[in-house]
């Protein structure tokens, strides 16, 4: 039997979270069919076609589902479930409003926040900030699992699934979309950046942000991240938080800049390829997880770093 | 109108927690426990709503062994109005815990629940998810703004949601479950007049095993680990030898 992936996208755009999942639903095993609901999403669809080991992608391109609220996709991928073995989404905001949902109308207990596939039924997750490590087991006969993306390299576009068309599900009409106020960036996106570079509350302002930290950002083609504290703080927007109810990267370099390194905070970073950490006190916790780690005043580190990789080009 | 709001005995955010040796599971013994703070946060909310006129009452829940009362006693000296205790020894998942609320919800009839996002020790963030499907209500995640409208007649709510891009913003119909994110509000302290008001008001004691409900547990835990440790690494003097460091040696840039 096969597996069904919720494909994770806005904007039109396929989230590189999809390709990551399909990694973790190739090693919980069988044919992958990804299910894409939105409004508009042709392209969309087409580029889940082109991922490496899909065989179908089902499209529910319909108004119901442009904003995708919970109501009526979890309703829709219910109705899609009897031929499937297991559900899996990525554990974006999206992927976690969702899946409960779907599994309570299942009846089905969820695994969230997969990092690892022991087998098909036995999963690796994180529990208490990933202070520690819980494997499982299900004896569900239908799995609703939810995977950490940062666990999982993402698969490539080399695959050419067939494309089928879905008539939209019933709408349950108890929520309506009314705005949203999406932060525009043309930085990579957090999750999929090779390199991070955060700010805590040692940045002291919104504007040190901008002036120190996007320069540094900008020559290392980075994605910027930030504390709770700091977005606490009103410096940083929430989409950017990072940590264990934010979001949480594994990027091939993290750069901690002013942040102490609270277990909340670690517990969104620590798999980072390699960490360089930057705060003015030397026993803050975060250089105990740090490759490196540099002792001393951001504020004239960060400048200095920012010239040290202008010169390295 | 009346605002449920669960609560769960955790162990407190401040302390760092053991993994047991034999794999077991995680140290639990004379640990700190205090009530989630999500569902600090969700309590607030409920607080805040009820004196601003939107609610007539703010009944708590707690589900688990004795301990659990200790944490609706807790709630009742920040406000809440009642509190209600599901006593069982069973190791609870997100999904037994939805049905029993269920049933509480049925039994209540509140207006709106509020909840945290996730508990800070299974880090599942299902279960208010699952009791708005179980309940066939409408469903406000990760939520860090409530509005409730004032026209009479309109029995909607409007919440702010912290999504992966920025806020979304949604209106939910009424019954509705709401599960609040970090940045909803700042929760009091309790006062001594309100704990001593507290220990009068009345917690109702109810055995899960009543509920007439399948609450055992579907995942078998097979082994709690360590996470693989990251050692300290080296300090370098500046930023020069930093940046040569991550060419030269990690290779990273």
């Amino acid at each position: 039997m096969a597996v069904l992936l919720v494909a994770e996208h806005q904007n039109g755009r396929l989230n590189d979270a999809t390709h990551k999942a399909v990694a973790a639903a190739a090693q919980i095993g069988g044919p992958i069919h990804i299910l894409v609901a939105g409004h508009d999403v042709t392209a969309c669809a087409e580029a889940a076609a082109r991922l490496a080991g899909v065989e179908k992608v089902l499209v529910a391109d319909d108004p119901l589902y442009a904003h995708q609220l919970a109501e009526p996709v979890a309703a829709l991928i219910v109705a899609l479930a009897g031929s499937y073995t297991a559900l899996v989404a990525p554990a974006t905001a999206s992927g976690k409003n969702v899946m409960p949902r779907v599994a309570a109308l299942l009846d089905v207990m969820q695994i969230s926040d997969i990092t690892k596939v022991l087998a098909p039924d036995i999963f690796e997750r994180p529990i208490y900030a990933g202070n520690a490590i819980e494997r499982v087991q299900s004896a569900e006969a239908k799995k609703v699992v939810t995977v950490r993306t940062a666990a999982f390299q993402p698969v490539g576009e080399t695959g050419n699934a067939v494309i089928e068309k879905l008539a939209p599900g019933p709408d349950p009409k108890l929520s309506r979309f009314v705005s949203e106020t999406l932060s525009a960036s043309d930085r990579p996106e957090l999750c999929s950046a090779r390199v991070v570079i955060s700010g805590g509350r040692g940045l002291q302002a919104t504007e040190n942000f901008t002036a120190l930290i996007a320069p540094v950002a900008d020559a290392l083609g980075a994605a910027i991240g930030a504390s709770r504290a700091a977005v606490d703080a009103g410096y940083a927007p929430n989409d950017w938080q990072i940590g264990q109810t934010g979001k949480v990267v594994a990027p091939d370099l993290y750069i901690a800049v002013g942040i102490s390194g609270a277990v909340q905070h670690l517990a969104g970073m620590k798999d980072s390829k390699v960490i360089v950490a930057i705060n003015k006190d030397e026993a803050a916790p975060i250089f105990q997880v740090a490759d490196y780690g540099i002792v001393g005043d951001l504020f004239t580190i960060l400048p200095a770093l920012k010239e040290e990789l202008a010169k390295s080009r | 109108m009346k605002i449920l709001v669960p609560v769960k005995r955790v162990v407190d955010h401040n302390v760092k927690i053991r993994v047991k040796p034999d794999g077991s599971g995680v140290e639990l013994g004379n640990v700190k426990m205090a009530m989630n703070p999500f569902d600090e946060i969700a309590l607030e909310a409920a607080l805040r709503l009820k004196e601003a006129g939107h609610a007539t009452e703010v009944l708590l829940v707690s589900i688990g062994t004795d301990e659990a009362a200790e944490t609706l006693r807790a709630g009742l000296s920040l406000g809440a109005d009642r509190g209600l205790f599901v006593k069982t020894d069973v190791r609870l998942e997100p999904l037994a815990v939805a049905k029993l609320l269920k049933t509480v919800a049925d039994v209540e009839g509140p207006g709106l629940v509020i909840m945290g996002k996730q508990a800070i020790d299974d880090d599942c963030n299902q279960t208010g998810q699952m009791l708005a499907a179980l309940l066939g209500w409408s469903q406000g995640t990760f939520v860090s703004k409530i509005e409730l409208g004032k026209a009479p007649g309109e029995n909607m709510i409007t919440v702010g949601r912290e999504v992966d891009g920025g806020i979304e913003t949604l209106a939910l119909t009424l019954p509705a479950v709401v599960t609040v994110d970090l940045r909803l509000n700042a929760p009091r302290y309790p006062t001594l007049p309100n704990i001593m008001k507290a220990k009068k008001k009345a917690i109702e004691t109810r055995d899960a095993a009543e509920f007439g409900i399948d609450i055992a547990p579907r995942l078998n835990i097979l082994e709690t680990l360590a996470p693989s440790a990251r050692k300290a690494g080296i300090k370098v003097a500046s930023a020069a030898e930093l940046v040569n460091r991550l060419k030269s040696e990690a290779r990273v840039i």
